[in-house]
């Protein structure tokens, strides 16, 4: 069962912002879903391989040759945060 | 100009008058809408179509029209996702399947409304509010490309783009009465598509027939270098619609027809079978006894993946930013009032279910379940040449009836997110109606063999009649 502080700790690893009351919403909802989850349990999978993903494609290189990309403007047009060719973000800590 | 065209029938207007006159149309036709099924419209569409016009009809989808999901990115035009977090984003780049289309002389309508980032079954959760099903205004059209499903069905468009993770082509499919594909994984390039579980998803046409489905196919799919998942597969959708099912053997999965299904949908697909066997092919029952567990493993691989891919939400480039004394507190509240309630809830599960502790519990179990889902399909389908099932158990529900209880919404992609979990093909196709609603028969085959459903669906569509109705509440 996830708990308060679960909710609180995981709101911190995901970067959301979670207020006390939606923090007991969360919480029950979550337990519905994560006690459908637990019926996985009775499946045994101890020899099991797991797929990641279906495609039987592993490693996929290409030529390290330079190719055009799109110019800074461009990259920068889609936010009013910038300063001096670069994005603009309050300080880390 | 009739309300809904073929493909076919739409080239004829457009050589009798023009692809301006047919954009403009549809254009018309939009503007009446009832349903809510674009986000945006595009202000350049019949700009492009007097191009094609004056550079005389080249492609083999020259002047025709085509609604896109607004999680592909289209150069100009928003790429919402559904979602508060992308407001004022306009991509610099076309994805993938956009450029083809364009090469081939496709029209843009706009982009069509969806669940927020493809998560739901029932296109509510959108920031732009529900799409309304053309069938019945009260109800969902399904989710989460219901925008796209909503207006081909409504006659806005004649095919459109959507995108399936768990069901998200052909459920809205079979809620509005459309054909929908879920290509296998790989065959469509995810280039320029907002990712949400990428080793789920593919891109995927609807449409008001099978002819459609192969006519978008043949030009959207390819491999491309700029996803690393991309697999030539080299199919000629088009030769695959003969109307034969002679000698074709098809199995039904028993788990598919579970507790709660609706009784009219078990009652016509089973006629669906039998109309098959009528025109020659074969049935047997088949057992897949893995498919109980598809449902939790494909959502906690699901909210896993999201937690991670969108992690690139923060409001530092592009979007929604709110104010934070600290990078920290501008990413935590920017993300705390530009994502919705689902959105939030399936990256704090992901988050939890890769997080110290329960990475094994969930994530690992969840792939190693995937495994044996696979093998059910791998078995299955070794003995039979496609899989026949209801692609919902219930027709369409009403507004607001399950979106207050995540598992309920979760539990009607019961039979669609086992199809994400295997990357086998799989369409959905009208095959009859309770209380006036549609039913979609689903039809799933091995990887890279769309040939098999295309020629399963095609024929059972050429000898029906049921993808010629259409909805009252819109005509």
């Amino acid at each position: 069962m996830i708990t308060k502080e679960d909710v609180e700790h995981i709101g911190w690893l995901a970067r959301i912002e979670i207020s006390e009351q939606e923090t007991v919403e969360y919480m029950e909802k979550l337990n519905s879903v994560l006690g459908y989850f637990g019926q996985l349990d009775e499946l045994p999978t101890k020899d099991v391989t797991p797929t990641y993903h279906v495609a039987e494609i592993y490693n996929v290189f290409r030529d390290d040759v330079v190719e055009e990309c799109l110019p800074q403007e461009v990259v920068l047009a889609n936010t009013e945060h910038k300063q001096d060719g670069a994005f603009r973000v309050p300080k880390i800590g | 100009m009739a309300k809904w065209m073929s493909v076919a029938q739409v080239k004829e207007k457009i050589e009798e008058n023009s692809a301006e006159e047919v954009t403009a149309q549809y254009l018309e036709a939009i503007g009446k809408s009832k349903i809510n099924g674009y986000i945006t419209v595009s202000e350049k569409a019949l700009e492009q179509a007097k191009k094609i016009d004056a550079e005389g009809h080249n492609g083999p989808l020259a002047g025709i029209p085509i609604a896109i999901k607004d999680n592909i990115s289209v150069v100009g035009l928003p790429n919402s996702c559904g979602s508060k977090i992308l407001e004022g984003y306009i991509p610099p780049f076309n994805a993938h399947v956009i450029e083809k289309l364009l090469a081939a002389g496709a029209v843009i309508l706009g982009k069509t409304n969806m669940d927020e980032f493809a998560m739901g079954s029932s296109t509510e959760t959108s920031y732009f509010g529900p799409t309304a099903n053309p069938w019945d205004l009260e109800r969902v059209p399904g989710g989460s490309s219901g925008g796209s499903a909503a207006v081909v069905a409504a006659g806005e468009a004649p095919f459109a783009l959507g995108s399936d993770t768990g069901g998200s082509v052909r459920c809205p499919a079979a809620f509005c009465g459309v054909v929908g594909l879920k290509p296998t994984y790989g065959s469509v390039s995810r280039y320029g598509v907002v990712a949400y579980a990428n080793s789920l998803e593919q891109v995927g046409p609807l449409a008001n027939n099978v002819t459609d489905i192969a006519v978008l196919m043949d030009v959207i799919a390819g491999y491309d270098r700029k996803d690393s998942t991309s697999i030539d597969s080299k199919i000629e959708y088009q030769k695959a619609l003969v109307e034969d099912v002679k000698g074709l053997k098809i199995g039904v999965p028993k788990e598919f027809f579970g507790e709660g299904i609706h009784p009219d949908v078990e009652k016509a697909v089973w006629n669906a079978i039998h109309k098959c066997e009528d025109l020659g092919a074969s049935w047997e029952e088949v057992s897949m006894p893995h498919i109980k567990y598809a449902l939790a493993s494909y959502y906690i691989i699901a909210m896993s993946e999201a937690s991670s891919n969108l992690a690139r939400f923060d409001g530092t480039r592009y979007g929604y930013r709110a104010n934070g004394e600290n990078w920290h507190a501008m990413v935590s509240k920017t993300r705390a009032d530009g994502f919705g309630t689902e959105v939030k809830r399936r990256i704090l599960l992901g988050t939890y279910a890769l997080s110290a502790g329960y990475h094994d519990k969930y994530y690992l179990k969840a792939l190693k379940v995937r495994t044996l889902v696979k093998q059910d399909f791998d078995r299955a389908l070794s003995k039979v040449d496609v899989l026949m099932a209801p692609t919902m158990p219930n027709p369409a529900f009403k507004i607001g009836e399950k979106i207050e209880d995540p598992l309920t919404l979760y539990l009607s992609d019961v039979n669609t997110c086992p199809i994400n979990l295997a990357g086998v093909p799989s369409l959905s196709v009208p095959c009859g109606f309770t209380d006036g609603l549609p039913i979609g028969l689903q039809i799933m085959g091995k990887p890279f063999d769309e040939p098999a459903v295309l020629r399963a669906a095609y024929t059972f569509e050429q000898n029906t009649d049921y993808h010629t109705k259409r909805p009252s509440e819109v005509a």
